[in-house]
């Protein structure tokens, strides 16, 4: 079974094709696009969020890089949220126009259960149950996943996420926004010098909140000469504070739950001190870690079609309306 | 009208002040650096108004809405806006033509499609403190407004 999955939540356009047993075949993301021939002309810098224009072409784009056509699709996959309203009904209308169309079955599927099941991709896929950390932009949770459908969220961000701290942070530091790779890179010059706190890990529970470092931040800024060394060192401790926190958090997660795998997703999971002081908990507590491959990271088609494909296979479909949830609680997912 | 604010706790309790002074439909910018307690300050307006629950950070989503006792709260952040024509694609009018609080972070993002606020408040870096400007600019929907802040009652 061939099937088109479609994310179009945020920023990021993207397109993918997943068959059930042959695995993934084809994706392509809007800003992989080379040519801006394909759509009349210079795309416009106010189309962040025009996905109209971007994705009958990349439906296009892999349909040819898989030497596939129309008919060989069998199912249509797309994000129906949560995010953004207006991005959301792009991806919605288009999916289920075309299943309309090619007389095939279309499925929901919940932007956050993609990126969880983004490591189902790799190779070596880890098993059920385990304890997911998803940390991006705009979202920083922890799951327990018990299987496909079957969520149950154990803390969240109370206030920014841990990609946003990173970003407003980086804006602080003077570097461009988004800024939070460029963050990184200046950390690797800074020194131990500024204890930074580590966000609501001084009480039970596994929240986050790392609006307060924004804080902190912009007062050791101002009591230093704001030279280049001292805004390494601030980003250090910056880095710190957030691996820290997380790693202790995801501990007492898998404590907890009593699980014995992480799985880390989300954009912010690339970022290489984090990883390493998860790697290094998860070794201590003899607990199996994971993170999809760095382009599954960050929002793409491949999981949106992987996740719709085993609700197809099992049966579920979308009704003929095009349904869009800025708001959906995972909670609320059925499970297979 | 100028305060000042010595901790984030002040910053809520300004927000307080304020959801109880304004009327139910009111259009509020809010100015302020990165860090200066713009969000804090809708956490206050949130917590008067009784929202229990976390009060997140709007930048990734442009905009969190909430429906507290009767009364509604849109808090947008435009933090992310590469074009102010971008709150067309968002819808803005519809969410400000409701009967609604709306709070407006980075309101100069948006500048040429947002209407005139009703009052703004301008949330500066003083030391470790903060000082906060507070100004009606709808002076006749806002005529005679007084603002309870630490028991002394403020005419705006």
């Amino acid at each position: 079974m061939y099937v088109l999955g479609i994310e179009s939540s945020c920023d990021e356009t993207a397109v993918a094709l997943y068959h059930a047993s042959k695995g993934l075949i084809a994706h392509t993301l809007y800003s992989q696009i080379a040519t801006h021939a394909e759509y009349g002309g210079v795309v416009p810098e106010l189309a962040s969020r025009d996905h109209i224009r971007k994705l009958v072409p990349l439906i296009k784009t892999v349909l040819k890089e898989a030497e596939l056509t129309a008919k060989d699709i069998e199912g249509i996959a797309y994000t129906a949220g949560p995010g953004l309203m207006g991005s959301l009904l792009v991806g919605a209308a288009t999916a289920q126009s075309l299943a309309w169309t090619w007389q095939i079955p279309a499925i929901a599927v919940h932007h956050m259960e993609g990126h969880l099941l983004a490591p189902m991709l790799e190779d070596n896929p880890p098993t059920y149950p385990f304890v997911a950390l998803l940390i991006s932009g705009g979202h920083t949770m922890l799951i327990e996943v018990r299987a496909i459908g079957k969520y149950r969220l154990l803390g969240e961000s109370l206030d920014d996420a841990a990609g946003e701290a990173f970003d407003k942070t980086a804006k602080m530091l003077g570097l461009e926004y988004p800024g939070g790779p460029k963050l990184a890179e200046l950390a690797r010059s800074g020194q131990n010098r500024f204890k930074f706190p580590r966000p609501m890990t001084d009480r039970p529970g596994l929240e986050f909140s790392f609006s307060g470092l924004k804080t902190f931040t912009m007062n050791a800024l101002h009591a230093t000469q704001q030279t280049e060394q001292d805004k390494a060192d601030i980003a250090f401790a910056f880095q710190q504070a957030i691996a820290e926190t997380l790693s202790i958090k995801c501990k007492r997660a898998l404590q907890q739950t009593q699980l014995k795998t992480l799985v880390v997703a989300g954009g912010v999971s690339a970022n290489q001190e984090i990883r390493q002081q998860l790697q290094q908990m998860a070794t201590k507590e003899g607990a199996d870690i994971r993170f999809p491959r760095p382009e599954f990271c960050t929002d793409n088609g491949a999981m949106i079609a992987y996740a719709g494909c085993q609700r197809l296979m099992a049966g579920q479909t979308q009704n003929l309306e095009i349904f869009a949830r800025p708001r959906w609680p995972m909670e609320q997912l059925i499970s297979l | 009208m100028n305060i000042t604010l010595e901790t984030p706790e002040d910053t809520e309790l300004l927000g307080a002040a304020l959801w109880q002074a304004l009327p139910e439909k009111c259009l509020l910018f809010l100015y302020g650096d990165l860090g200066a307690g713009k969000t804090t300050l809708v956490r206050g307006l949130l917590r008067a108004a009784g929202h229990q629950g976390a009060v997140k950070s709007p930048t990734y989503t442009l905009v969190e809405e909430y429906e507290v006792n009767g009364r509604r709260l849109f808090h947008f952040d435009l933090y992310r806006l590469k074009d102010p024509e971008e709150l067309e694609w968002m819808g803005m009018d519809d969410y400000l033509n409701q009967n609604a609080l709306s709070c407006i972070e980075w309101p100069q993002m948006g500048a040429g499609f947002l209407p005139k606020a009703d009052l703004e408040v301008r949330l500066n870096y003083f030391q470790q403190q903060r000082a906060a400007e507070i100004n009606v600019l709808a002076k006749n929907r806002l005529n005679g407004i007084k603002l309870n802040w630490k028991n002394n009652n403020l005419l705006l």
